[in-house]
């Protein structure tokens, strides 16, 4: 069985969610091979195991932590051409994409980005994308090379299969190291969950009225065990932090239930959240755009149904 | 210092955007061209880079049909000394690897201290052309920048990390990547607006830019579009409206669905 080499996210030996379902993805083409760039390999290796992981190849150099993106596009460049895998696959993050772009360049081969699914067809891999703000669907493969694919995080369920996750060292080769990382801060998000990784996501828009509304918000994110969004009026009016901005220009997710609390709903903000699986949405205007999409909605205040909603989830909590 | 800033013409995304069903390539006919939003905060960065390095020279580098003469003009008009418009019909279709060959081309030709890009096209949203252009050029990628401090030879940027952020420097030359919010792009004054009409503007071939056609267009595409549709519309929802009962009625719904 040919293998299909999966980028392992993971952060201090912590396996990200994204990874599990890109090795639950890979099962589907072939034998699932992570790469596993920096330290931790060992204490992820049971992680990757779970999810039926044949093997994690395991690159410490410390290039692969201490520049931007290249080496890594370089490690998987060479193995690309050591064990001429079916399929590569990263997850659609900002850095994921960039990995995969380079890699693209290296090995010349095609490059799919945003895949909300993938599926074997007859001349490789077929990827679904959701384009123009979510309005069309299209599928498409990759005809040259060997297929890379950037799956937008949570668009496939992880399952459990036996994996001998077998732990194989591999060297980088000599690679073009370019910039280099001076420091990292970690910005603080509390115990809130990834917002792209995030089963739940609560967002507020222009409704919320400003950073005191705003918490409103949080609190109610929090009582669902959430990630916080905000749309791009929040952010642009300095109310919440620029990173927890979903939309167009901001971060792509795609959770199980996403609320929309005081937001409209333009195409801006509809880019970001569109392929979320359960859309509840709350705005004063009936004709906001937002309630096309939403599964449930309430036309009213938000400063009125939010509270309410907080009270029912404290006392179905008590239950 | 020779800043060379890429701009792409995009459909206006307030507008129907669609797939042509001849080929499945992006009908950039029927709906109004725009300046990629995302390249204004790369020409505006450009610009301040430029304005604290006396010397230097902004140009505009755009890919795209005659329409795109439209956004390059624009891009003038905000300030930019200059521009090189890479036009020929066989770039029609050409997918992100090819369009950073292509890229890679010109810039091999004119020249560059620093190469700016916009962090993603608002049509095909891969956010990987500074990685692949650095690829191509061989030089440190600099990108999802928010912040960017130039000092003679060296590049230091504020990295946007998923978790927070990274600082990182570089040598030049270099290709930044920047996102939104790195700063507030100007509007092009009238003044700005007229001077743009006299300014410099080359437009190049694939035979003056030494492009293989074979690497470029819907023939040297790596992918492809197999169909297309329309999303159905999501079944409608329900709807209601609060009479003082909204968010018990919310908690319902969640709870129905086991979310709480």
């Amino acid at each position: 069985m040919t293998e299909v080499l999966v980028l392992a996210e993971h952060t201090d030996g912590d396996v990200k969610k994204v990874t599990g379902e890109l090795i639950t993805l890979a099962r589907r083409f072939g034998e699932p091979s992570v790469v596993w760039t920096g330290p931790g390999a060992a204490e992820g290796q049971a992680r990757c195991a779970e999810f039926g992981a044949a093997r994690v190849y395991v690159a410490d150099d410390a290039a692969l932590e201490d520049y931007v993106v290249a080496p890594v596009a370089e490690l998987l460049a060479q193995l690309v051409r050591e064990k001429a895998p079916s399929l590569v696959l990263v997850a659609g993050t900002a850095q994921g994409k960039e990995i995969a772009g380079r890699l693209a360049v290296k090995i010349d081969s095609g490059l799919l980005t945003d895949a909300v699914d993938l599926v074997p067809g007859a001349d490789g891999p077929v990827a679904e994308q959701s384009v123009f703000g979510g309005a069309t669907v299209v599928h498409s493969r990759v005809k040259r090379g060997t297929p890379i694919v950037a799956m937008r995080p949570n668009a496939v369920t992880p399952e459990a299969a036996a994996g001998d996750a077998e732990l194989v060292p591999v060297t980088l080769g000599t690679a073009a190291e370019g910039a280099k990382i001076t420091e990292r801060v970690v910005a603080e998000r509390g115990e809130r969950p990834d917002l792209t990784e995030a089963s739940i996501v609560v967002s507020g828009g222009r409704g919320t009225g400003g950073a005191e509304g705003f918490v409103l918000i949080e609190q109610l994110a929090d009582s669902l065990g959430a990630a916080v969004g905000a749309s791009r009026a929040v952010t642009d009016a300095g109310w919440y932090p620029h990173q927890f901005q979903v939309g167009q220009t901001g971060k792509t997710v795609s959770p199980q239930l996403y609320m929309a609390i005081g937001i409209s709903g333009a195409i801006q903000h509809r880019a970001g959240m569109q392929t979320s699986k359960t859309i509840v949405a709350v705005n004063k205007d009936a004709e906001a755009p937002i309630f096309e999409l939403a599964d449930f909605g309430v036309v009213g205040d938000l400063f009125k149904v939010v509270p309410q909603l907080l009270e029912e989830i404290g006392k179905r909590k008590q239950l | 210092m020779n800043i060379v800033v890429c701009v792409k013409q995009v459909p206006d995304t307030g507008a129907e955007r669609t797939l042509k069903s001849s080929d499945s390539t992006l009908d950039r006919v029927s709906v109004d061209g725009l300046i990629n939003e995302l390249d204004e905060y790369a020409i505006e960065e450009g610009l301040l880079i430029a304005e604290a390095n006396p010397g230097s020279e902004v140009t505009i580098l755009s890919m795209g049909p005659g329409k795109a003469g439209e956004s390059i003009r624009k891009a003038l008009s905000m300030g930019a000394d200059k521009a090189v418009h890479l036009q020929d019909e066989a770039l029609a279709g050409t997918d992100a690897l090819g369009t950073s060959y292509a890229l890679a081309k010109v810039l091999g030709q004119i020249g560059f201290d620093l190469v700016i890009c916009g962090s993603e096209s608002t049509d095909a949203r891969m956010g990987v052309m500074s990685a692949m252009l650095a690829e191509r050029l061989g030089v440190p990628q600099v990108s999802l920048a928010s912040k960017v401090e130039i000092d003679g030879t060296s590049v230091k940027i504020r990295r946007v990390s998923d978790d927070g952020y990274h600082e990182v420097e570089s040598t030049l030359p270099a290709v930044i990547g920047v996102v939104e919010k790195i700063n507030e792009p100007r509007y092009p004054s009238f003044k700005g607006i007229m001077a743009a009409k006299k300014k410099p503007l080359t437009t190049m071939s694939l035979a003056d830019a030494g492009i293989d056609p074979a690497q470029i267009g819907l023939g040297g595409a790596t992918t492809e579009v197999i169909d297309f549709a329309q999303r159905p519309p999501r079944a409608a929802g329900t709807i209601v409206k609060d009479e003082g009962d909204g968010g018990a009625k919310a908690a319902e719904f969640l709870a129905g669905r086991r979310f709480i």
